[in-house]
């Protein structure tokens, strides 16, 4: 009974394809996108900190993350107990 | 000024090959002086689907490291004297391609020729990114599936990031040319429509070839579809996407997405 039936109800695959890859993509292109993202983040944030401190480069973390729909950006920067100016070093 | 296209794809066997073949000659019956580079060391196949098979002597990588001039290595076309292949080594290994090598080969094949066409590696290692990295223009072949529209979406990615031009901060200009079409299979809902694809990968359209088996008899007898096949669907809808890489404003038809009375009735069944 089924044949008959199923050979003219066959739901048209083309926009299952369609869908499926759509949500596939935004996925791919964004986390694509944001290994570069972190790189250029940390690379940029270390020179910023490095014009006004000398700090040890893996001390400075940068992560992006998600969290339900939320997305996180998470920088953390572990400073010298006594954090000298270049300034003062440079004297 | 000379102009250097890579036809690209990602995913192998979507027709990078058959398709740099036809458009490359299709430019040369244009009157443009042509050459055809095969990327694909290690398995080249663009000297069989031109050809020129065995008239191999010399390849790039003899070029590049010294050991055959270019000219030497450059197989003039038998039916078209505009038209030029540089082959790929069959025998030596992709490492053998270095940057500075092929850069230096592009440079001077600009000088001698109005276009480069870079006929691509499947895969993003070395081969592939090596072969889009002088481009000027970009060409992705793309078949209207999943795997092949998915994979061509990581390709553009890496053009827009990984090429010359997108390391100087200009963008590489960048076309669809969308293979193995079928409009029937399309049109009942069981293959991704031109419109789907242009959507999901948003880059213009250079042109559809539609699903043909004068494609396949082409590289049987070793002759770009345009020269054997000029009047044929496929040999037509290459020779009109190179009048739009050439500049012209040719608008692509879509070939019939709507279903008749006919295939509404019989359509499913004969799938």
């Amino acid at each position: 009974m089924s044949s008959i039936f199923q050979l003219f109800r066959r739901r048209p695959t083309a926009s299952v394809a369609r869908e499926r890859l759509q949500i596939l993509l935004a996925h791919e292109r964004a986390s694509v996108g944001q290994e570069g993202l972190v790189v250029t983040l940390r690379e940029e944030i270390l020179a910023v900190i490095a014009k006004h401190l000398t700090l040890d480069r893996d001390k400075v973390q940068v992560k992006l993350g998600r969290e339900g729909e939320t997305s996180i950006l998470e920088i953390e920067v572990e400073m010298p107990a006594t954090p000298l100016p270049r300034m003062a070093l440079r004297a | 000024m000379a102009k250097v296209v890579v036809v690209t794809s990602g995913k192998g066997g979507v027709g990078k090959t058959t398709s740099t073949a036809a458009l490359g000659a299709a430019l040369a019956q244009n009157g443009e002086k042509v050459v055809v580079v095969d990327f694909d060391v290690g398995l080249r196949n663009l000297d069989l689907v031109m050809g020129s098979e065995r008239r191999v002597v010399f390849d790039m990588i003899n070029v590049i490291q010294g050991d055959a001039k270019l000219q030497q290595a450059l197989i003039r076309d038998k039916r078209l004297d505009n038209l030029s292949l540089l082959p790929a080594s069959q025998t030596r290994d992709k490492d053998a391609l270095t940057g500075e090598g092929v850069a230096r080969v592009v440079a001077e094949l600009r000088e001698k020729f109005d276009w480069v066409l870079c006929d691509s590696p499947a895969g993003i290692e070395r081969g592939a990114t090596l072969a889009m990295h002088h481009a000027d223009i970009a060409i992705v072949v793309t078949n209207p599936e999943v795997s092949s529209v998915r994979d061509s979406d990581r390709i553009i990615g890496l053009l827009d990031s990984k090429t010359a031009k997108a390391e100087r901060g200009e963008r590489i200009e960048k076309h669809l040319l969308l293979t193995r079409y079928d409009a029937a299979r399309a049109a009942r809902g069981d293959m991704l429509k031109v419109g789907d694809v242009l959507d999901i990968l948003s880059i213009p359209l250079l042109g559809i070839i539609p699903e043909s088996q004068e494609v396949l008899r082409a590289s049987n007898i070793g002759s770009p579809v345009t020269l054997s096949a000029p009047t044929s669907p496929p040999g037509r809808a290459y020779a009109e996407a190179v009048r739009r890489l050439r500049g012209e404003a040719l608008e692509v038809i879509v070939p019939a997405e709507r279903v008749g009375l006919v295939s509404r009735l019989f359509g499913r069944k004969v799938a």
